[in-house]
């Protein structure tokens, strides 16, 4: 019996999952880089939005096109890799079909995975379609030209080869097409390869069948390089995302801390700090590069898939301005990977001159924000671009006090007689006379 | 027009039913002004017994922790608490959704824990209770849209109580194509309304007044000041003052009653 099909079988899957716990481990260094963020409250409701959302896809159907298309893709994906089970075994020990000694059950299971497959075939022309064709226009941001714009295109052309590997495989596999059972699609090719010689036949199904898994292996770990990542991340990030109401922003403890001491009548301004306490950096307040986002943040970034419905209901987007909330996910994932990069290369983060903040997202875009969560609603996975975007602006503020002249006047009116404008707080109760 | 503040009320010994929250523009602002007196109205029709801070009111902060000032956010936000905590308050309402938003969400941290609600939903339960009856009066099988305020709809999922008011006035509520969740914001949210915007091809305040104009109202509702005066100045700028008016819900409650 020859073993090389076997062994090199077991390398190529070794290589593969290798690959991709590898990429796995670099993620989750990533993801850890950002700050502390308690997130282990009510898993009850955490865990009913990530079967809500994530498994059940709820969100998604709000724009039912896409949503019902997605979901094919997406049950056929879950649902097709099943074979997977079957390949890895036949593949690692010679063996052909190996669970078809189920018998009718095995038939019902290949046929729905043909019939899904067909399914996920059409959906992702439809998709590539809307996006090359239709041009829909949340697709043709400026954001989305280069790699962003392949990237959806490269996995769309990989969904389509693997369903049409899948379908092949089949239809060229005699003995399977013989017992004439659980191949609805499948037979439907078969015609194709009517003159052809056995072994070409054979030679066909064969080659399909590494084909296919090896794209599949390849997808994996493509995965990590992509937007694709979502479809591991969207389960915890949406387990792990906030479930305050929208409005309210977090509060800033190292500030509440310090508005306390100064408004305490008996805190002494020229105390000594506590014993120990000098070597410590004092915090920073808000958010100047990607290490200063806490790790939901982070996690946010790698899940975002870009698929734009943030950006396309922002209304500062819509009126033609700088900012996208796509983008800002984008770019801050960008950034977080060049970071990572350097701790790869040097062992910890050296200092490379960059930042989040200007080197990638500018004040321009993030002060055209009207935080009207807009973006958060529309969040397929439940990601918060907001959350960023008023991290940046501490930091404008706070650490740089870089407002806007108008800003500053506002918040030094509020400053000195209580309201945004400049009236005299004990004009307050006027309009009761007037 | 009775309008009690918490001082007096505390002297007389007295304890307010609800502490009626004016916020910077409802004090100081002219066409907010307006609604303050509206609403002032049903509530003394209704006999709700309510007080202002007055002067010892101050702004909830929510436009500097929108524009990144965190510290002075919290010096506004702890020095209202201590005044609210000083009076014992335990229940606020306030025409602002987002001095509710902030007093409702963001306070509690700092140690200001109270019920906030906002006055379409106290006169939605002023309703309910038999306190309050509502009647088209002047506004009787006119066209009204209401646009959803970010930070009552979206940020708090306050949808239902404003829109069950409008219904009341025997009107024909229509809704925009972008509502509720979907609804578009004024422009004015996150301290925009004390800057420029920053470049782009349109204002937001008129993208916001088109999709209104779209169903051809004759008025354009809502609940929020700053959202009353983006769509005023929306409506201006798209030359439909003649024939289409924009007003508060507590403006449309007293004003079908002619209060």
């Amino acid at each position: 019996m020859n073993y090389i099909d076997n062994i090199l079988f077991a390398i190529l899957l070794f290589l593969g999952v290798g690959f991709f716990v590898r990429n796995i481990n670099k993620l989750t260094r990533n993801i850890k880089l950002g700050k502390q963020a308690d997130r282990s409250d009510n898993p009850g409701s955490r865990w009913k939005n990530m079967a809500m959302i994530a498994l059940g896809q709820s969100k998604m159907v709000k724009r039912p096109i896409a949503g019902i298309l997605h979901i094919i893709v997406y049950v056929g994906f879950i649902i097709i890799n099943i074979e997977v089970i079957e390949i890895i075994i036949d593949g690692l020990f010679g063996t052909h079909r190996v669970l078809h000694f189920l018998g009718g059950f095995y038939n019902f299971l290949i046929g729905s995975f043909e019939i899904l497959a067909l399914l996920v075939l059409v959906s992702v022309c439809v998709f590539w379609i809307r996006r090359m064709i239709i041009r829909i226009p949340r697709f043709w941001n400026k954001e989305m030209k280069g790699f962003p714009k392949n990237d959806a295109l490269y996995i769309l052309y990989f969904e389509m080869v693997l369903m049409s590997l899948f379908l092949i495989m089949n239809a060229t596999d005699v003995p399977f097409q013989q017992a004439d059972s659980g191949n609805p699609i499948s037979q439907f090719l078969v015609p194709f390869f009517e003159n052809f010689h056995s072994s070409t036949l054979y030679y066909i199904e064969r080659s399909a069948w590494w084909l296919h898994i090896t794209g599949i292996l390849i997808f994996l770990n493509y995965l990590y390089y992509s937007k694709h990542l979502h479809i591991l991340l969207a389960f915890p990030n949406t387990y792990f995302a906030n479930l305050n109401p929208k409005g309210q922003l977090t509060n800033l403890e190292a500030v509440t801390n310090e508005v306390k001491m100064m408004m305490d009548p008996s805190a002494d301004p020229f105390a000594a700090p506590p014993e120990g306490s000098e070597d410590e950096m004092p915090e920073k307040f808000g958010a100047s590069d990607v290490t200063d986002l806490n790790w939901v943040q982070l996690m946010n970034a790698y899940t975002c898939t870009e698929c734009g419905r943030c950006t396309s209901s922002c209304p500062a987007n819509i009126t033609g301005k700088e900012l996208s909330p796509r983008a800002i996910m984008m770019k801050t994932r960008d950034r977080l990977e060049e970071v990572g990069e350097n701790i790869n290369k040097n062992g910890e983060f050296k200092d490379d001159g960059k930042q989040l903040l200007n080197d990638y997202i500018t004040a321009e875009e993030i002060w055209a924000c009207t935080s009207c969560n807009a973006c958060v609603e529309e969040c397929p996975v439940n990601i918060d671009p907001l959350s960023i975007i008023i991290d940046l602006r501490r930091y404008l503020v706070m650490e740089q006090s870089a407002a806007s002249q108008e800003l500053n006047m506002m918040m030094t009116n509020i400053e000195n007689n209580g309201a945004p404008w400049q009236y005299n707080q004990m004009d307050r109760l006027n309009w009761k006379d007037e | 027009m009775n309008v009690p503040t918490m001082a007096e009320m505390m002297a007389q010994g007295k304890q307010p039913e609800v502490l009626f929250w004016v916020g910077c523009a409802g004090s100081f602002d002219d066409r907010a002004k307006k609604i303050t007196k509206a609403f002032v109205k049903i509530l003394n029709k209704a006999n709700v017994e309510f007080a202002v801070l007055g002067t010892e009111e101050s702004c909830s902060g929510d436009p500097a922790k929108r524009a990144g000032n965190e510290f002075l956010f919290q010096m506004q936000a702890m020095t209202n608490i201590e005044i609210l905590n000083a009076y014992e308050i335990k229940k606020i309402v306030t025409a602002c959704p987002h001095c509710f938003n902030t007093i409702k969400n963001e306070y509690p941290q700092l140690g200001g824990k109270y019920e906030v609600v906002h006055h379409t939903e106290l006169l939605k339960s002023l309703l309910d209770d038999g306190r309050l009856s509502i009647e088209g009066g002047k506004f009787k099988g006119k066209k009204i849209t209401f646009h959803d305020p970010c930070y009552l709809g979206r940020a708090n999922d306050i949808y239902e109580a404003p829109r069950e008011l409008i219904k009341k006035l025997d009107v024909e509520l229509v809704e925009m194509k972008r509502c509720k969740t979907n609804g578009l914001c004024c422009g004015a949210g996150g301290a925009q309304m004390f800057k420029e915007p920053e470049k782009g091809d349109k204002d937001i305040n008129v993208e916001r007044t088109e999709d209104a104009i779209a169903v051809t109202p004759n008025i354009i509702a809502t609940g929020c000041p700053f959202c009353n005066t983006m769509m005023t100045d929306g409506v201006k700028a798209t030359n439909k003052e003649e024939e289409i008016e924009v007003l508060d819900i507590a403006e449309l409650i007293a004003n079908a009653d002619d209060l």
